[in-house]
């Protein structure tokens, strides 16, 4: 995500529109007074919406697909409330502070003082004293106290109907005569339970998203595409954390997470090494397999199979252990590949291939 | 001796007429495990490899053999009900295998299972095994051997890693334990380092952890103030970008929180010894036997 400011932003008669799709990203014309508007966008967000509603294109290289515009308010005070899952403690906690507006981890790490929050039970949901003990460590006014549990049990509401990981109003504010207004918000939804919000599993915009980790989703692979020359393809995602680490400590340079999961089917491994050789800075490839009930032996076969489909060459380090080890690696040494036997013998030879120095 | 699994468990297998439920239950037959029933609704009154009795409930499954530790490998939209399920038919370990919970489901799972005496292990993990006495899971039970070291990971193949890496060099294991890469599970570092500690069978444990949460830095706290066994630990995800999951749904620094370096410090700290990489470890625990 990047943080952008817009400047000279238009009239506000100008983009009256109040996109009905409005999700996720809040266009909030009231942060106008401080000379600029900072929105969350995405890398990969097209710029048409803003030609659709003669916005100018703001300076920066910034775009989105969806844009909510909103009548400008009038603020005397911004108040961040938010809903979280706290995995230490397993519980989802409400969180509010009276410094809103503003990004809530830099005051948990600056100010944490002036973070209040309550644990809610998962079997009795968010209680009126809780809300209160809320309301009155962020000092709310008493007469709006009943508003603030009201707004505050209804997030948390939202929060548990839509499996959400965060719900959050930032911010949420005081107005100039005194009303509670609601002017940002994020909910971020938690993968695993796509399953039960068929509706908000059809929001996902998969323009937004890195060409390279939506083919691999296809393809029901773990993939996570970074900056590095040498491609990893593994099974298991510990593992495939580990082989990242290990190219890191020998001098290389990861170009990507990617955990194939269990099974040895050469489709997948085959769409694996395409999406992982899509990348013009791979310079070399590290496949580090551990068979456990999957056998070496097919994971070389599928290997096989799926490097013969493929144009590019790069050099390939395969690494195999496990169950039927010898007979993979026998297979995978015929077709010219650079084998190793310890995870830090094929990581020096990765890093060693990439920069030229050993060839297949 | 050993921790959790042994000789003495009696094992329900809950969706055992699945293709992994089934494959896997095979497996653990064969390894030696004592599988006594399997659970599938709608298909009670059947049987799997015509020696398992298949029933509706746990609860009658528990009932007709004794059963008193529980698998499941049913999928994620059934699998918090499944957890449920086993510990009110009062089961001691239930142990999900599923990958996938909806993180939700795991708050109620734990919250109400405080109120229970059964422990879970799991989810999103690949369950335990006590070699040569009992494999309750998908871990490759070849790999393993008898012995003294406990493991203990939140990473299926890191585990084999390390287990294969051990049984190569001679060393044995008392019991390996996975506990799974969701953000809420049954069984912390902490529980099971407890338990290797006070188990006479293990002289030494590896703990695998990786980046996400804090539970390594509680484990690291117990094996500062309690823990005499020498312990080597290992933390995957060095290189892991901040703010992305890596593979299991708890493997995210989030807020600038769960890096592998402040865990990493932790340990150190603590008196474990921290492998650079995954090779490192056997190393280590070799060095600690001589």
């Amino acid at each position: 995500m990047l943080r952008i400011s817009f400047f000279d932003p238009p009239p506000q008669k100008q983009y009256n529109a109040r996109e009905p799709a409005g999700f996720p990203f809040l266009y909030s014309l009231h942060r106008e007074q401080r000379g600029g508007i900072p929105l969350n966008l995405h890398a990969y967000q097209s710029k048409r919406i803003f030609g659709q509603y003669g916005i100018p294109v703001p300076k920066g290289e910034v775009a989105t697909t969806r844009v909510l515009v909103d009548p400008a308010a009038n603020i005397a005070k911004e108040i961040y409330l938010g809903a979280v899952l706290d995995r230490a403690n397993r519980r989802v906690v409400l969180m509010a502070s009276s410094e809103g507006g503003i990004d809530i981890e830099e005051v948990a790490a600056k100010t944490p003082e002036k973070i209040i929050k309550v644990a809610v039970h998962p079997f009795l949901g968010l209680r009126d004293h809780q809300a209160r003990i809320l309301a009155d460590g962020i000092g709310i006014p008493r007469e709006l106290v009943k508003d603030f549990i009201q707004i505050a049990k209804s997030l948390y509401t939202v929060f548990a109907s839509v499996d959400a990981n965060l719900a959050e109003i930032n911010p949420l504010v005081i107005t100039g005569d005194n009303k509670l207004m609601a002017l940002d918000g994020k909910i971020s939804v938690d993968d695993n339970a796509l399953f039960r919000h068929p509706e908000i599993a059809e929001l996902r915009d998969v323009e937004e998203e890195d060409p390279s980790e939506r083919e691999a989703r296809r393809y029901d692979l773990s993939y996570i595409h970074l900056d590095g020359e040498i491609g990893c393809m593994v099974n298991g995602a510990g593992l495939a954390m580990a082989t990242m680490d290990i190219i890191k400590l020998y001098g290389g340079e990861p170009a990507n997470f990617l955990d194939i999961g269990g099974g040895a089917q050469s489709e997948k491994v085959a769409a694996a090494l395409r999406i992982i050789l899509s990348d013009p800075r791979v310079k070399a490839v590290l496949i580090n397999i551990f068979g456990g009930i999957t056998r070496c032996d097919e994971v070389a076969r599928g290997v096989l199979a799926a490097v013969s489909t493929l144009e590019k060459r790069v050099p390939f380090v395969v690494r195999l252990v496990g169950t039927n080890e010898e007979e993979g690696r026998r297979i995978l040494a015929e077709a010219n590949m650079i084998t190793a036997t310890s995870l830090a013998d094929a990581a020096q030879k990765a890093v060693a291939a990439a920069k030229g120095e050993i060839q297949a | 001796m050993s921790i959790l699994v042994d000789k003495y468990t009696r094992l329900v297998v809950q969706g055992i007429t699945g293709r992994e439920g089934a494959f896997h239950t095979k497996q653990m037959i064969d390894y030696g495990t004592n599988v006594v029933a399997g659970v599938t609704p709608g298909k009670g009154g059947e049987w799997v490899f015509d020696t398992v009795p298949v029933f509706e409930t746990v609860k009658e499954a528990v009932d007709a053999t004794g059963a008193n530790t529980s698998i499941i490998y049913v999928p994620a939209r059934f699998a918090a009900d499944a957890i449920i399920e086993a510990a009110d038919a009062g089961v001691d370990l239930v142990v999900c295998i599923t990958e996938g919970l909806p993180v939700l489901d795991m708050v109620q799972v734990r919250a109400y299972l405080d109120t229970t005496n059964t422990r879970l292990i799991g989810p999103n993990c690949p369950g335990l095994i006590t070699p040569g006495a009992a494999k309750v899971g998908i871990i490759p039970g070849h790999i393993l051997t008898p012995g003294n070291v406990g493991v203990v990971s939140r990473s299926g193949t890191l585990t084999y890693e390390v287990v294969y890496a051990l049984t190569a060099r001679g060393i044995g294991q008392s019991t390996a334990v996975g506990i799974g890469g969701d953000p809420i599970n049954g069984t912390s570092f902490l529980d099971v380092l407890r338990m290797f500690q006070e188990d006479p069978a293990t002289e030494q444990v590896i703990m695998i952890g990786e980046i996400g949460g804090t539970d390594e830095q509680k484990a690291a706290a117990f094996i500062k103030e309690k823990m005499t066994k020498p312990v080597t630990a290992f933390i995957a995800g060095q290189t892991a970008p901040p703010g992305r999951r890596m593979g299991h749904a708890g493997a995210i620094i989030s807020g600038g929180e769960g890096t592998a370096a402040e865990k990493m410090a932790a340990l150190k700290d603590a008196g474990a010894r921290v492998a650079r990489h995954p090779d490192e470890i056997a190393e280590i625990v070799a060095s600690n036997l001589k």
